[in-house]
């Protein structure tokens, strides 16, 4: 069990599908103005990647290589339906907040990435887990970065709030770019700063690196 | 006329695809190391996205949403939950038929923009705008201008961002930041940039 443990946790900082692998930016920058509706982004995509990669893994052996893309696409696009049916039904509301992008999940790299890398790859249970465990990297990140876009843009957490902001007769300007896009950008790129400087092993090679000494003779 | 003025400007700056939107990220991080790669795929998206909008509006309006299927006798069928996966097969389709179709009778066209195809089918940016598109309820023409401003919106993101990458190859950047990180807060900068057209109409 012990390589279960594994495929589940590895996702989580060493091999992050966002920070890491570069895959499903989009929907991390576009849903995390609030931590509800991020909540609602995780769920649904953890379990379109978990059931995915399962169905994926289940027909590998029978998939010709020339149309697997195609045939990956139908089983991640009606998964897609079925969660977008499942979220206009019971909450309609965040459903209409998401708009498009419980769509987007279909493009979403993470789904397609993994069903392509690992689940093509690998027995049904493992790859289940490892769909789990990227879906749960995704989420990490994806909460950091709306907990502190809600809390310092708009003082409140899920709605309720935290912060008193000076509109409402408390204490707390709240910084409105937060809820802008530029921020999701600088959020997600310090986060990279954080996760990187703990994982060393990777930081990215400069493609010129600089030599040390160049300045000869120079004041330093 | 001044109303598609509006909503290709529009399309263009204020909700910019990549840097407003967020859409086709990866895409647009991955592939943004030189200028001449940028300015192939930015083509390619503005290709793309000028024939799936519009394609994809005429398959909504006369097939899948509510009612219109009418004109096949059919008033109160509502396919409109078969959004999702017959958007994504136009596209796939669409791409498909114009490799093979470039590859035969344009090849030059095919050499430059070919490898970029496969990846535009997964591409954020080219489902999004479809998406946009249903969601607004664009009538045909306005789908083929908004196709072509979200497809020249990405574009010119890519193409600014690979030219600051360029000249940021030689910068010494701190160890955790270099690559993916200071290229965020670059692309961060640039949407604070895009910010200042926001409230531009015509």
């Amino acid at each position: 069990m012990s390589g279960m443990k594994e495929i589940l946790t590895k996702p989580l900082f060493r091999d992050n599908p966002i920070t890491l692998q570069i895959l499903g930016i989009c929907s991390a920058l576009a849903v995390t103005t609030s931590l509800t509706v991020t909540l609602v982004m995780c769920v649904a995509l953890t379990s379109v990647a978990a059931f995915a990669n399962l169905f994926v893994s289940v027909i590998r052996n029978h998939m010709p290589s020339s149309i697997r893309i195609i045939i990956q696409m139908t089983i991640i696009a009606s998964l897609v339906i079925l969660v977008d049916q499942v979220l206009q039904a019971i909450a309609y509301d965040i459903s209409k907040q998401l708009s498009v992008f419980v769509g987007l999940i279909i493009t979403n790299c993470i789904v397609l990435g993994r069903a392509e890398a690992f689940a093509m790859k690998n027995p049904p249970f493992p790859s289940f887990v490892d769909g789990v465990g990227n879906g749960m990297g995704y989420s990490l990140i994806l909460i950091a970065v709306a907990t502190l876009r809600e809390l310092f843009g708009a003082g409140t957490l899920m709605g309720v709030t935290i912060l008193p902001s000076v509109a409402n007769g408390g204490w707390y300007q709240p910084n409105g770019l937060m809820l802008l896009a530029p921020s999701a950008f600088f959020i997600i790129g310090g986060l990279i700063w954080v996760i990187r400087s703990r994982y060393t092993e990777q930081v990215e090679q400069d493609e010129f690196v600089m030599a040390p000494h160049t300045v000869e003779g120079g004041a330093h | 006329m001044e109303h598609y003025l509006s909503l290709l400007v529009s399309a263009i700056f204020v909700e910019n695809m990549a840097l407003m939107l967020f859409l086709g990220m990866c895409t647009f991080l991955a592939v943004s190391k030189q200028v001449e790669t940028a300015i192939g795929l930015g083509l390619t998206v503005v290709f793309v996205l000028t024939l799936t909008v519009p394609l994809n509006n005429v398959i909504y309006s006369y097939v899948l949403a509510d009612g219109a299927l009418a004109w096949a006798g059919l008033p109160e069928v509502d396919l409109s939950f078969l959004g999702l996966l017959c958007y994504i097969g136009v596209i796939a389709a669409v791409v498909q038929i114009l490799e093979m179709f470039l590859d035969k009778y344009v090849p030059a066209l095919y050499n430059a923009l070919g490898v970029f195809l496969p990846l535009i089918a997964v591409n954020c940016a080219i489902f999004g705008g479809t998406l946009f598109m249903v969601e607004r309820t664009y009538s045909f023409s306005e789908s083929v201008v908004y196709g072509f401003g979200t497809g020249t919106g990405w574009a010119l993101a890519i193409i600014l961002l690979a030219g600051i990458r360029e000249k940021m190859k030689y910068s010494d950047v701190p160890e955790g930041l270099r690559g993916l990180g200071i290229t965020f807060i670059s692309v961060g900068l640039m949407s604070l940039g895009f910010m200042s057209f926001s409230g531009l109409s015509l």
